[in-house]
C-alpha cells in the first residue's frame, strides 16, 4: 500500500511538473506561441466566415422556398362542411408541412384586393372554389406531392410552380456543394498552415528533445508538455477567433440591415449560431493544436 | 558493462564500413580511454552503446540490455543506466544549472523531495555550488561541462560515456575534468572517455583502446597511448 502510494505520488508529481512545463513553455517561446495563436485564429475566422455565409444563403433560399406555395382546389360538388373536412386527408399526404383552408369568399376578397373591383363587378363568390394553400416540407419533391394531392378524393385541381421549385432546388444544391468544397479546401489549407507554423515553433526545440531522449526520457514524457501547450494555444486561438467572428458578423449584418437590402434579406442572428460556432472553433483549435504539436515533434522522437 | 562481439556497422546512405568485426569488452568499474583518428569508428561505437544506431551484425550488450534485440520503447530504460556527456555540453539553454540537472531526475520519475536532496549534492561534487541559478550561457566552457557531468551523474548511472569531453576546454580545465572523472570512477562508476588528446591520456595510467579503420588495433592496460595521431 505504502509503495503504491509512493508510486502514485511520484506520478502526480511528474504529471504536475510536465503540465506546468507545457504552460511555462508558452511563455518561454512567446513569439512562436503568438504566431501559432494568430494563425489558428486567422484560419478559423476564414473558415467560419465562409460557413456563416453559407448558412445565411441557405436561410435566404429557405425563405424563398416557403413563399412557393401549392394550391389545391376543392371539387365544386362538395358541400362547405365536406370541403373543410378535406383538410385531414390533405395534411396526411407525404411531404405536406401545412395546409390552410381558404373559403371561396375569402378567395374572392383576396382576388379583389389584387385587382380593381369595378372590373369584376357583378361577380359573386360562387365563381371561386374553396381551396387549400399548402406548404411543403421539401420542395424538391413538389412534383410527386402534386400527383399525390391530385389523387385525394375531393381535390379537383392542383396548381404548383414546379419549374420555380426546380430552380430553387438547383440553387440550393449548388450553394451547398460550393460551400462544402470551399470549407473542405479551407480546412485542408488551414490545417497545413497551422501544422507548419507549429512545426516551425518546435523546430528550435529539436535539440532540447534530443537531450531529453539522451537522458532516458520516454516519448510520453516528451509529448505531454507539447500536448498541454498545443491544447492551450488551440483553446486561446479558438476563443479569440470566436470573439472576433462575433464582432465582425455583428458589424457586417448591422450594415446590411441598415441598407435597402435589409428590407428583403433576412439575416440569421449570431445568437442562433453562436453555440455551434463556439463548439466548432474550440474543437478545431484544440484538435489542430494538439495534433499539430504531436505531429511536429514526431520525427524528433525517432532517436 | 559493455560486451561487443564481432560487431559490424555499415552506413546505408554512404555504404561506409564504420566498424568491421570489432570486439570490445568493458567491465564494471573500469576506466577506459577510446582513442583513434577522425573517422576511425569511435563515434560509431559511442552511438551503438547509447542506442542511437543499430549494428548490422554481431552481438552488443550494454548494462545487461541486448542492443541487437532491444525494442524502441525499452531504449529510455537502457539509457537511464548510462550518463552521456558530449563535447558541446548539450545543455538546455533556457534552464538554470539546477533545472538542467534536476530535469534528468524528473525523467526517471523522482519526487521533488528526492530532487531537492540529490541535485545540490551532485553540484557540490562537481564543484558548482553557488552556480545553481545561472543559465548555461552565463558559465565558462569548463563549468558548462561540469553541469553536463552533474546531469550524467545525478541518477547514479552504472556507466558514464563521454564523447570528446575536453574538446572545447583549455589544458588546465581538461586535466581538472579528467581528475573529476577519476574521482567518479573511484566511487564505482564505469567510465568510457572518447578523446584525441594524447597528453591527457598519457597523464593517466588507464586502459587505452585504440581504433582505426573500423578495427581495434591495440588494447592496453598500462595507459600507453599506442596510436600516433
Amino acid at each position: 500500500m505504502t509503495e503504491w502510494m509512493g508510486i502514485t505520488a511520484m506520478k502526480f508529481s511528474r504529471g504536475g511538473y510536465l503540465i506546468g512545463e507545457g504552460f511555462r513553455s508558452i511563455g518561454k517561446h512567446g513569439f512562436m506561441s503568438f504566431a501559432s495563436v494568430t494563425i489558428i485564429m486567422a484560419c478559423l475566422i476564414i473558415m467560419g466566415s465562409v460557413s456563416l455565409l453559407s448558412v445565411n444563403i441557405d436561410a435566404l433560399i429557405k425563405d424563398l422556398e416557403d413563399q412557393n406555395e401549392v394550391v389545391a382546389f376543392v371539387n365544386e360538388e362538395l358541400t362547405d362542411d365536406e370541403a373543410v373536412a378535406l383538410e385531414e386527408k390533405i395534411t396526411a399526404v407525404d411531404n405536406v408541412e401545412s395546409a390552410e383552408f381558404v373559403s371561396r369568399e375569402l378567395a374572392m376578397d383576396n382576388f379583389f384586393d389584387n385587382y380593381d373591383s369595378y372590373v369584376m363587378e357583378g361577380i359573386d363568390s360562387t365563381v371561386f372554389r374553396h381551396r387549400y394553400v399548402i406548404h411543403l416540407t421539401d420542395i424538391a419533391l413538389m412534383s410527386q406531392t402534386t400527383e399525390d394531392l391530385m389523387s385525394v378524393d375531393g381535390v379537383a385541381k392542383v396548381r404548383a410552380h414546379i419549374e420555380y421549385a426546380d430552380i430553387f432546388v438547383t440553387i440550393r444544391n449548388v450553394v451547398s456543394i460550393v460551400s462544402l468544397v470551399l470549407i473542405v479546401i479551407l480546412v485542408f489549407v488551414s490545417v497545413f498552415i497551422m501544422s507548419n507554423t507549429i512545426k516551425l515553433a518546435t523546430f528550435n526545440r529539436r535539440e532540447e528533445i534530443a537531450i531529453m531522449k539522451m537522458v532516458g526520457a520516454n516519448n510520453g514524457f516528451i509529448r505531454l508538455p507539447f500536448i498541454v501547450e498545443g491544447l492551450t494555444l488551440g483553446l486561446i486561438g479558438g476563443c479569440l477567433a470566436f470573439i472576433a467572428e462575433w464582432g465582425v458578423y455583428e458589424l457586417l449584418t448591422g450594415k446590411i440591415i441598415s441598407t435597402v437590402a435589409g428590407s428583403f434579406i433576412r439575416v440569421v442572428p449570431f445568437s442562433n449560431v453562436a453555440v455551434p460556432v463556439l463548439i466548432c472553433y474550440l474543437g478545431t483549435g484544440i484538435l489542430v493544436g494538439v495534433f499539430g504539436g504531436v505531429n511536429a515533434i514526431r520525427n524528433y522522437l525517432k532517436v | 558493462m559493455v560486451r561487443m562481439n564481432n560487431v559490424t556497422k555499415v552506413y546505408d546512405s554512404s555504404g561506409t564500413v564504420a566498424l568491421d568485426g570489432v570486439d570490445l569488452s568493458i567491465d564494471e568499474g573500469e576506466f577506459v580511454f577510446l582513442v583513434g583518428p577522425s573517422g576511425s569508428g569511435k563515434t560509431t561505437i559511442m552511438k551503438l552503446i547509447t542506442g542511437e544506431i543499430h549494428a548490422n551484425s554481431g552481438d552488443i550488450t550494454v548494462n545487461d540490455f541486448d542492443m541487437m534485440k532491444i525494442k524502441r520503447r525499452k531504449l529510455p530504460k537502457m539509457r537511464r543506466t548510462l550518463g552521456v556527456i558530449f563535447q558541446d555540453y548539450r545543455l538546455i539553454e533556457n534552464m538554470t544549472v539546477y533545472d538542467n540537472v534536476a530535469f534528468a531526475m524528473r525523467v526517471v520519475g523522482a519526487s521533488n523531495k528526492e530532487i531537492s536532496k540529490r541535485v545540490p549534492y551532485v553540484l557540490e561534487l562537481v564543484g558548482l555550488e553557488g552556480r545553481e541559478k545561472r543559465l548555461p550561457n552565463e558559465l565558462s566552457g569548463g563549468e558548462q561541462q561540469r553541469v553536463a557531468i552533474a546531469r550524467a551523474l545525478v541518477n547514479s548511472p552504472r556507466m558514464i560515456v563521454a564523447d570528446e569531453p575536453t574538446g572545447n576546454l583549455d589544458p588546465v580545465r581538461s586535466l581538472e575534468l579528467m581528475l573529476l572523472f577519476e574521482k567518479i570512477n573511484e566511487m564505482g562508476t564505469t567510465i568510457l572517455v572518447v578523446t584525441h588528446e594524447k597528453e591527457l591520456v598519457n597523464a593517466f595510467s588507464k586502459r587505452v583502446v585504440t581504433i582505426d579503420g573500423g578495427h581495434v588495433i591495440s588494447d592496453g592496460m598500462d595507459g600507453y597511448y599506442s596510436y600516433e595521431i
